[in-house]
């Protein structure tokens, strides 16, 4: 930097030949256009969750977040997820163990069936619960005589919960597991270890910051959930409402600052994921596979 | 166990020395079929029970139909101005340097990550006629929040990371080289974005357009608090079935729950071959 004859021979960072990048006027144009538009669209709505929440200042925060029925909806939503995300772990490891390291008839048509959660409308993965299991449900009359509640209850919550979030750690983990291949685990197998081992000691710490960013995500989800919950749950204050439920109900009436003090939870809670996201991808990018995004 | 290989013909599965074929995929399916499969054939029984006339009554339904207008069109709209946006925002974070624009990268994901309640209330304050945006665009005549413009702007915000999601691997993968010959041939740059660099991305960005309209049309959450849910209005499809599941109208709700699967399906499908057509004619 010190001699400015030799700088301005240097090749600048950004100096490519006219054509093969937009003119400064157009990059300032468009780079302008992306930052109002993420403003407006992302920014301001995260911002105003927080300023609304502390609009009554601390004291009203915390005494918000002290209520009973907001107590009850942390504890609920907390453990739906404890129930639902470890169900989908579960899954998604045996889905993906079955799909990357086999071939077999209908492998296509199988992972289509996995990813197909995420095509339906929220409020269709809880009304096919209420059909099944409903008063006037298939099982309905069958579930009363029996004195088995799931509808209206927790069980309902949690079912809701699995559908919606079912594919996040399956999809994850199936083209990582793909892409790594079936030989480290053949060479251990030779080795003499059976196939636990194999999974325990080989494939699970090949496959762990993929694990770790599919489960990130379906807890996002499972703990914000509202469409699909919002229909089985029945909306009984102190006993079926999770956090994002609770929200609406403060909301609705007219209790803006404490609606928006348990919305500020939920917000703070997408921000340490997004934060917690993005270093898994800075980190251990190669690790997580191709796929990025959702 | 000899079995000879050239006799093989049909078999379900290739031969493999990995244990737990068996356990984790039968695992898997019996709870992708208890999870997913039972509940959904559930609802296509219910709505195939209901009969052809009773079926066509209540989707021909001037409500129904309204409201499926309304999630179809407001989500075609948001899906339009996300591909626009999206694309830019994702050439944006592709190919230029800025300060922050590993924050602003991931900010993109944000609406994945908060829920639609908060991200509902949120924006109903802001383009509220006293909200910090509503405020500003009252005075011009323009009212959001309780319109179907305010249903535009929450599948706008719901769908944008599809758009840039999508696009973006694909952006990151382009041959600067293409340009450069682009270029060298005597093309100008709208030449070279609008003949070379588009045509490639097209289906990257039909791709983002599909997930995000179909996010949109089955949205719920964060779109019933800036509605205002007049029926024939602002009143969405979903919601619509809510309506009907807490009048106990279980006909009602089976059947349109079961005609928005089937228009989702189709306009997947319809997408597909255009994706299809446009690699084919582009890829």
């Amino acid at each position: 930097m010190a001699d400015p004859e030799i700088k301005s021979y240097a090749p600048h960072h950004e100096s490519q030949s006219p054509a093969v990048t937009e003119s400064r006027t157009a990059r300032t144009v468009l780079m302008a256009v992306t930052f109002a538009f993420l403003a407006i669209f992302l920014l301001l709505p995260l911002i105003i969750v927080f300023k609304e929440a502390f609009a009554k200042g601390i004291e009203a925060y915390t005494q918000a977040l002290g209520e009973p029925d907001t107590r009850s909806a942390i504890r609920l939503t907390l453990l739906v997820a404890a129930i639902s995300v470890p169900l989908n772990i579960v899954f998604g490891i045996s889905a993906a163990w079955a799909i990357a390291k086999f071939e077999f008839k209908g492998k296509a048509f199988l992972t289509t069936l996995i990813d197909l959660p995420f095509s339906v409308s929220p409020v269709i993965s809880g009304l096919v619960y209420v059909l099944l299991f409903g008063a006037q449900g298939l099982l309905g009359a069958w579930l009363k005589a029996h004195g088995i509640v799931i509808l209206f209850a927790v069980p309902g919550i949690v079912l809701a919960t699995i559908f919606v979030t079912f594919p996040f750690v399956a999809r994850e983990l199936i083209p990582l597991m793909q892409e790594q291949g079936n030989g480290d685990e053949e060479a251990a197998l030779s080795l003499g270890a059976n196939g636990w081992q194999a999974f325990w000691y080989v494939t699970l710490p090949n496959v762990k910051w993929g694990l770790l960013y599919g489960v990130l995500l379906c807890n996002a989800r499972a703990m914000g959930e509202f469409g699909a919950v919002s229909v089985v749950s029945g909306h009984i204050r102190g006993l079926t409402n999770t956090m994002p439920l609770h929200v609406e109900i403060l909301y609705n009436e007219y209790n803006a600052a404490a609606a928006f003090a348990v919305a500020s939870l939920l917000a703070g809670l997408a921000l340490v994921t997004l934060v917690l996201k993005t270093l898994l991808e800075m980190r251990y990018g190669a690790e997580i596979a191709a796929t990025r995004g959702h | 166990m000899t079995t000879a290989p050239a006799k093989a013909g049909w078999r379900f599965r290739q031969p493999s020395v990995i244990p737990g074929f068996g356990l984790t995929l039968g695992f898997s399916l019996a709870y992708l079929t208890l999870i997913i499969l039972i509940p959904l054939s559930g609802l296509i029984w219910r709505s195939a029970a209901l009969g052809w006339t009773d079926f066509w009554a209540i989707v021909t339904d001037r409500r129904t139909i309204n409201a499926l207008e309304i999630s179809f069109g407001t989500a075609f709209i948001a899906a339009a101005v996300n591909v626009v946006f999206g694309t830019i925002v994702a050439w944006v974070l592709v190919r230029y340097s800025f300060p922050g624009r590993r924050i602003v990268d991931a900010m993109v994901d944000l609406p994945f990550a908060l829920p639609t309640a908060v991200a509902g209330i949120a924006l109903t304050t802001l383009y509220a006629p006293n909200g910090w945006i509503g405020s500003l665009l009252t005075p011009l005549g323009i009212k959001v929040a309780y319109t179907p413009l305010g249903i535009v702007i929450a599948l706008i915000f719901i769908g944008l990371p599809f758009v840039v999601r999508t696009v973006q691997p694909i952006m990151e993968e382009i041959d600067k080289e293409v340009e450069e010959v682009a270029a060298t041939l005597g093309a100008n740059r709208f030449q070279i974005i609008s003949r070379v660099l588009l045509p490639g991305l097209a289906p990257a960005i039909v791709t983002g357009f599909a997930l995000a309209f179909a996010r949109g049309v089955g949205e719920y959450g964060s779109v019933i608090f800036i509605a205002g849910n007049l029926p024939y209005k602002s009143e969405i499809a979903p919601l619509l079935i809510v309506i009907r599941l807490e009048e106990y109208n279980y006909a009602a709700a089976t059947a349109i729950a079961a005609i928005m699967l089937a228009l989702s399906f189709v306009m997947l499908l319809v997408i597909n071959l255009v994706q299809t057509w446009s690699r084919k004619r582009y890829g």
